[in-house]
């Protein structure tokens, strides 16, 4: 990797999710590759979601981000692999879960499931006793659920 | 790539990115109208899926074809018969109940679509695309498929909107399945598969979910057809007008 991309993957290290402020661009796997071409930098990212309104905002981010180093940016999405949410970080994760968002299940390599039939964990006061509200929540990335112990809602990550 | 390929792929984006958008924008007509709370969130959000998709298609379309700049050209400024979507996706929405049952039928149809893609397209951004856009569809039609079930197995009334639905629908079926010598070129070139390749799976799937709400499988048999041709239903025409009102009153006017 020469210098100018190092700096450029530093550089973008902290950016955030405009849904998700949260979390970085890097705990959601967003941004998966650099590379050098001549005079520009092409950043690909892989987009949560097709129609995921964040991706322009997400997308001037970067390139302003880049611009501040004197780095041209272009950006190009990736479709394949999709971008899965086991992409999503350890560190991720935890911040999700301290946030009031359950986290989504590590994915079933064998039998694709959207709805894991695995238990969804409150974040409000841990108990397993939850039950599904509706497929969608508050964004396309994720359900929304309720605890039938603490009787909170709460956002359930989708496993994809 | 050859002319007569580029048009070939030209046209095959377009009718698939018109479906989704113009799915999209009716799914979009329930934003604050919908039942419950939990539909008001869910709806909107499968109608940004589906004009994610439309964005997605028209700048490939774009890419290939240079006589339109960007994908808004191609999603606002065109004219009525320039649309090549489905009849089934511009009838209004009638109620909730045929609503999703209309997402239930085309949300499954591209959900195999895509999956067929996914394994044979010479186009590869395409064949890229369809690996994420195969993942979202399967989730649309599972929301669609469980209130299909449940308004069917739920009250008379629930189940008699419907087969009400089911009826209303029926006659536009048999377009989604229509082969013409385009669908036929585009499947002998390893572009997109043919509609009819597609059908027993998704009669398999619908008549499953159908039997569990306890409906009738429609009748596919009757054909009416246009959209394809840029033949459309009176009803289009006023909902371009609301699609493209904004870029027609402020030309070029962006967020």
């Amino acid at each position: 990797m020469d210098k100018s991309t190092e700096e450029a993957w530093d550089a973008l290290k902290d950016l955030t999710d405009p849904e998700l402020p949260f979390l970085t661009l890097d705990d959601l796997g967003v941004i998966r590759e650099i590379k050098r071409n001549d005079e520009t930098h092409v950043v690909t990212i892989s987009p949560t979601y097709i129609g995921c309104p964040a991706i322009s905002v997400i997308e001037e981010k970067i390139v302003s981000e880049l611009k501040k180093l004197g780095i041209a940016a272009i950006i190009e999405k990736s479709f394949s692999p999709p971008w899965s949410s086991d992409w999503i970080s350890e560190n991720g994760r935890k911040k999700m879960e301290e946030f009031g968002i359950s986290p989504p299940h590590p994915k079933d390599a064998e039998s694709f499931s959207r709805s894991p039939a695995k238990a969804v964990k409150c974040p409000q006061c841990t108990s397993y006793k939850t039950e599904k509200v509706s497929e969608f929540g508050s964004t396309a990335c994720k359900s929304l659920y309720r605890c039938l112990d603490c009787k909170e809602p709460f956002d359930h990550f989708k496993c994809v | 790539m050859k002319s007569k390929t580029t048009d070939m792929v030209f046209e095959g984006l377009l009718r698939i990115a018109d479906d989704n958008l113009i799915l999209g924008h009716r799914t979009s007509e329930w934003c604050g109208h919908a039942p419950t709370l939990e539909e008001d969130l869910a709806l909107p959000n499968i109608a940004l899926d589906l004009i994610g998709h439309a964005q997605a298609l028209y700048c490939l379309a774009c890419e290939i074809d240079t006589r339109y700049e960007n994908e808004d050209q191609l999603a606002f400024l065109r004219l009525e018969h320039e649309y090549k979507n489905l009849l089934l996706v511009e009838q209004e929405n009638g109620d909730f109940g045929n609503t999703v049952l209309r997402l239930f039928y085309f949300s499954t149809f591209m959900k195999y679509f895509w999956g067929e893609v996914k394994l044979k397209c010479c186009f590869k951004k395409l064949k890229e695309f369809s690996e994420k856009a195969f993942l979202e569809t399967s989730y649309h039609s599972k929301y669609a498929s469980q209130w299909v079930i449940t308004l069917g197995d739920g009250t008379d009334e629930s189940n008699l909107k419907m087969s009400n639905a089911i009826a209303n629908l029926e006659p536009f079926l048999g377009e989604l399945f229509n082969n013409d010598d385009f669908t036929e070129m585009c499947s002998q070139n390893d572009f997109l598969p043919k509609p009819t390749s597609i059908f027993d799976s998704w009669k398999n799937e619908v008549e499953a979910i159908l039997q569990k709400g306890h409906l009738d499988f429609p009748d596919i048999t009757l054909k009416k057809r246009g959209g394809r041709k840029g033949e459309h239903s009176e009803t289009f025409g006023y909902l371009l007008s609301d699609l493209q009102y904004m870029q027609r009153a402020y030309p070029n006017s962006s967020w």
